[in-house]
């Protein structure tokens, strides 16, 4: 079975902080410096996440139509939009979050929301409660025991230490929640998501707040845990070049799907002009 | 402090202490819950939606008006939750519109009902001192199936007040929680009421845990603080009632005050340092 190859020197040296910093987006990078597949669509994997028809209604509102998308194991799928696009209520649909209206919906070839323990959830953090009265190692020991824990055992203490040290946050384990700035709230709950060793990583925009330095460690951070775990990354971004460079896979709906393949393919301009009803700014990364 | 010993020697006294304890023990619990949750009030809503329920008992003629409050209230507690679920009405404004209806009804049982001031008044305000032995006998049977049941469910209750979302993702059924927690919260209501008074449980819920809060890392230890201000508010409001003369259940709330404002005092300089 070919699996994707992801060599993670081909990032740190295409998308730099530095280079991301003087020009917005890469110039220097090559078309496929992410992952390099043979095919992959001869990828011979059980599916990921398998939508078939689904639609979501919140009363006279279609929130998506006849959403189908078959995305396989090990993927980077990056999922863009513009706002209202269903891009969040697709996440809840995988979660289990949100009934569909029609169709089915499969997670890990099991119903949404019937496997839990194999899925890690970084929810949009600007609707999380600061001031929630909890520590940093509480709310990663809860993405371990998937319940708040009244005192959190020392087996539970050193996985979610351990979840820290790889987002590069073993320091906030003490910390109070109060006390995070934007970019630890982000690592934190990266390392919640990834304590419990998840096979798909669902993001709905990570990065919403954070510089862009931030930014960038978060996406090393999830290659990196891709790349040792061979886990799917489903992930809603409003950045069309972190869908460029980061992702294997990319789609593009508003409430339908309009496309869904590899980034070159998909970010063209007749699909991001039927999607955002111009290409505008995302010209940019359409020349590249 | 020997004749501050001393009144506890009389059993209206004991029973007081037993029953103000007993009503500060679950109300603290429940408190942060409520408190975390931004439902302050609800406790509120409930007590008054108690007093009407007592009152439709007393116009019944029911002896023991307050199994007549609890059917009620309980119903009014889903119905807050079932509005906040299954409308686009916020908390308060569910909570608002039941506690208007409450009240509405309760004057008028009350009202068509005469000679019961002195009833109404007890029902308003409390008092702990007339507590007698089976009132402590059914305190006692619920505050133990309501701390065993919120000990059963503290991880998921607190999972879900942390973030419904995360909660549901992990396959907690947060609605059913919701619904659980709104009909714990109208038992402990309703059982505070003849201690405490309609006006005056909605403080026992809320103060000890927002003053926890100030100064709590983390949800258990504001539950254990809370506890601990619910408690020796209690203790200490009860004895310098006595020794004042002045009525109990102001005093343990004016106690709960104090405590708020120690502990706000902590907080600050806490967070200054």
């Amino acid at each position: 079975m070919p699996k994707p190859v992801f060599d993670p020197k081909s990032i740190f040296d295409s998308v730099s902080p530095t280079r991301m910093m003087s020009s917005g987006v890469n110039p220097a990078a090559p078309p496929k410096a992410v992952f390099k597949t043979t095919s992959r669509r001869s990828v011979d994997a059980s599916l990921a996440v398998d939508l078939q028809g689904v639609s979501v209604r919140f009363g006279h509102i279609h929130a998506l139509e006849h959403v189908s998308l078959q995305l396989a194991q090990a993927e980077f799928l990056a999922v863009v939009g513009p706002n209202g696009a269903g891009k969040s209520t697709l996440m809840r649909v995988l979660l289990g979050l949100t009934p569909v209206s029609a169709g089915e919906v499969s997670v890990l070839a099991a119903p949404a929301g019937k496997l839990p323990a194999s899925i890690g959830y970084v929810p949009q953090l600007k609707t999380f409660d600061r001031r929630f009265p909890a520590t940093v190692l509480e709310l990663v020991a809860s993405g371990h025991a998937r319940r708040w824990l009244w005192r959190v055992s020392s087996a539970r203490k050193d996985a979610a230490a351990t979840a820290l040290e790889t987002v590069g946050a073993g320091h906030l384990l003490m910390r109070r929640l109060s006390e995070l700035s934007g970019g630890e709230v982000q690592r934190v709950f990266l390392a919640r998501a990834l304590v419990r060793e998840p096979k798909l990583v669902i993001l709905d925009e990570p990065a919403t707040g954070v510089d862009f330095l931030a930014e960038y460690d978060l996406y090393r951070l999830l290659e990196r845990y891709q790349q040792t775990t061979s886990a799917t990354v489903i992930m809603v971004t409003h950045d069309l070049s972190v869908a460029r460079h980061h992702a294997s896979q990319v789609a593009v709906i508003n409430r339908r799907l309009l496309g869904f393949g590899e980034p070159e393919n998909v970010l063209c301009e007749t699909c991001l002009k039927e999607a955002y009803g111009h290409s505008g700014h995302a010209h940019g990364i359409l020349t590249l | 402090m020997a004749d501050l010993l001393d009144i506890f020697q009389f059993a209206f006294m004991q029973r007081a202490l037993i029953a103000g304890v007993l009503v500060s023990f679950l109300s603290s619990i429940l408190g942060v819950f409520v408190v975390q949750r931004g439902l302050s009030f609800l406790g509120d809503g409930l007590a008054h939606a108690s007093f009407a329920g007592v009152a439709l008992g007393i116009l019944l003629g029911i002896e023991q008006p307050l199994w007549i409050a609890l059917p009620y209230t309980l119903a009014v507690a889903l119905g807050i939750a079932w509005l906040r679920n299954h409308t686009q009405l916020s908390s308060d404004t569910a909570i608002g519109v039941l506690f208007a209806v409450s009240v509405a009804l309760g004057v008028m049982f009350i009202s068509l009902r005469e000679g019961y001031t002195v009833d109404a008044w007890h029902l308003l305000f409390g008092s702990i001192l007339a507590v007698g032995r089976d009132d402590l006998v059914i305190m006692l049977v619920m505050t133990v199936i309501v701390s065993m049941t919120l000990g059963w469910l503290w991880g998921n209750l607190a999972y879900a007040t942390f973030d419904s979302d995360l909660a549901r993702a992990d396959g907690v059924n947060v609605r059913r929680l919701e619904y659980l927690l709104f009909s714990l919260a109208a038992m402990v209501i309703v059982m505070s009421v003849k201690v405490v008074g309609v006006i005056l449980i909605a403080a026992y819920i809320v103060i000890p845990a927002a003053a926890a809060k100030l100064v709590a890392p983390s949800l258990a230890s504001m539950t254990l603080i809370s506890l601990a201000v619910g408690v020796l508010s209690t203790l200490v409001g009860l004895g310098a009632s006595y020794v004042l003369d002045v009525p109990s259940g102001s005093t343990i709330i004016l106690c709960q005050t104090l405590a708020f404002a120690g502990l706000g005092l902590v907080g600050t300089l806490r967070a200054r340092a």
